[in-house]
């Protein structure tokens, strides 16, 4: 049962199938698949980086929102932390903060483990490392995106939830996120784009992403328009899937609110 | 027939509800004092590891690559405004070919990262020496600065074509036929109606695209230009010193926080018109 599923899946892997992008080029040049071309690192590359794109969306989205709460909560200080929050990281490169978590956490875990007693060497994972570095700017930003929905519901909302006896946490779940998704979700479609382009910037610390494999193939081949062509062709390809699938999304999310 | 003999005498108001520490308020002093922690450490850390061999080896490297990155970024806002205004005008045409092109020229360069442009320019027109030998521009493509500024001019260009359109449309219909009513050419009815206040729309974006563009310019380090980052990569990989990437943090957020304020300032001052 498992090898027909896997049969399957590599059917319709959509790079290196039998129909992939890869195989439509035929077999022996530079882009087929196994021990003759790069295809196969290629489509390594494609994988890994639409995992860490959706590894990184929903933390991001969670520290946002919570970034958001507390940007629009009625205490002073908790703005103002916020505040600090999304200052500092709107501001910095991407780049800058992907070396800076890189290194740092490097840093603080060498430093932590130094204290318990132990002397060695620590690398850590470029991927959580980017995932991390990704999901605070991707935070940041949506923590904007999201304060402005929240502008956008009427007090009332929070009243009607209020005088009908829910509790707050109810409120918040049954009344405002409901509305809350619908306002913020063209925002948020521009965010995973955004997202999505920032992805590459993780190639820089070494993980295997789109750009690390179609570099290491120009670098090898001496091929490198050739190559870095078909890094941008396939961002621009997954930049168009998501965007049909978000239209979906969106359109799905409206089903409420009749034709126009 | 009633009436009221004894006012009734003013009482005291209810008490104020004293919450003295509700959560938000203790998340708020935590989340502070976590960030005075980081501050602090942050200090702390740039004090006791202060070299004064070091601030007098790298320090002028980083005010050079300020001025590198401050002089890309501005060479290729104003590029990139020039190149902006014919895609925009295409993207808007009834001409299908035209917007065909111009729509696709922005979609392409807004939805492949920078990075990837900036290696297929760099690297990958790099490797036709032959032929750019022949047609005489190695000289252009040879230098690593000449492909950053072209490379973030293209790119900048796609998204001020799209903020340009964006503010040309947002002029309601009944400006145009107003100054056609008043006999106004279509050349003038453009430069003296439409386009000044498209451009007071198109300001908030042009200034968020400034601060993408310099945020986006520290890409251009990977290939070997010396900007503000490239240096602070430079002075990484001789010392090993975590400090020089705390620099650069401050060097850009002091950078995109200035020019916040002064396009906060500048929007504020140009549409004093417009408030009540």
């Amino acid at each position: 049962m498992s090898g027909f599923f896997s049969a399957l899946l590599s059917a319709l892997d959509p790079l290196c199938g039998p129909v992939g992008l890869f195989s439509l080029f035929g077999s022996g040049n530079l882009v087929a698949c196994g021990e003759a071309g790069w295809g196969d690192e290629i489509a390594f590359g494609v994988k890994v980086t639409i995992t860490l794109a959706i590894a990184t969306l929903p933390v991001g989205l969670v520290i946002g929102f919570l970034i958001a709460l507390a940007a629009q909560s009625e205490d002073k200080l908790l703005r103002l932390a916020a505040g600090i929050y999304t200052t500092i990281f709107r501001g910095l490169p991407e780049l800058l903060t992907l070396f800076i978590v890189y290194y740092g956490m490097q840093i603080l875990i060498q430093a932590v483990l130094a204290s318990f007693g132990y002397e060695g060497r620590v690398e850590i994972n470029a991927f959580f490392a980017g995932m991390a570095a990704l999901a605070v700017v991707f935070s940041s930003y949506s923590s904007e995106v999201l304060l402005s929905a929240f502008r956008a519901i009427p007090r009332g909302q929070y009243e009607a939830g209020d005088s009908l006896g829910l509790h707050r946490s109810r409120t918040m779940v049954l009344v405002i996120l409901p509305q809350l998704i619908r306002i913020a979700l063209p925002g948020l479609t521009n965010l995973w784009l955004i997202l999505l382009k920032d992805t590459s910037y993780v190639s820089v610390i070494g993980l295997a992403d789109i750009l690390r494999q179609t570099g290491i193939a120009a670098r090898v081949s001496k091929e490198a328009f050739f190559f870095y062509g078909i890094a941008c062709l396939l961002y621009l390809i997954l930049a168009m899937i998501s965007s049909f699938g978000l239209g979906f999304i969106e359109r799905w999310a409206r089903r409420s609110e009749g034709r126009r | 027939m009633t009436y009221v003999r004894e006012l009734i005498p003013p009482r005291a108001p209810p008490a104020l509800a004293v919450r003295s520490l509700a959560p938000a308020r203790v998340a708020g002093i935590g989340v502070l004092l976590l960030w005075a922690a980081l501050a602090i450490a942050l200090v702390f850390m740039m004090i006791n590891g202060w070299d004064q061999d070091k601030f007098q080896r790298y320090g002028p490297r980083y005010l050079h690559g300020l001025w590198t990155t401050i002089s890309l970024v501005g060479l290729s806002v104003i590029l990139g405004a020039i190149l902006s205004a014919p895609i925009a005008f295409a993207r808007m045409a009834r001409n299908k070919v035209l917007n065909g092109i111009a729509y696709a020229y922005v979609y392409v360069f807004r939805s492949t990262p920078l990075l990837a442009q900036l290696f297929l320019i760099y690297y990958g027109l790099g490797s036709f020496r032959p032929e750019l030998e022949a047609v005489g521009l190695w000289w252009f493509f040879r230098e690593a600065w000449y492909c950053g500024l072209f490379s973030l001019t293209l790119n900048t260009a796609a998204y001020q074509a799209e903020i340009l359109r964006g503010a040309i449309e947002s002029v309601p219909r009944g400006q145009h036929e107003g100054a056609a009513a008043l006999g106004l050419s279509k050349r003038n009815a453009f430069r003296k109606v439409i386009l000044p206040q498209a451009l007071i729309v198109a300001l908030r974006p042009y200034g968020n695209e400034i601060v993408l563009l310099i945020k986006g310019s520290a890409v251009v380090a990977i290939v070997t230009v010396y900007d503000l980052m490239g240096e602070t990569r430079y002075a990484f990989s001789r010392t090993f010193d975590y400090q020089t990437y705390l620099w650069a943090a401050i060097f850009y957020l002091a950078i995109v926080e200035a020019l916040r304020h002064l396009w906060a300032f500048i929007e504020a001052r140009l549409t004093r018109h417009l408030k009540r």
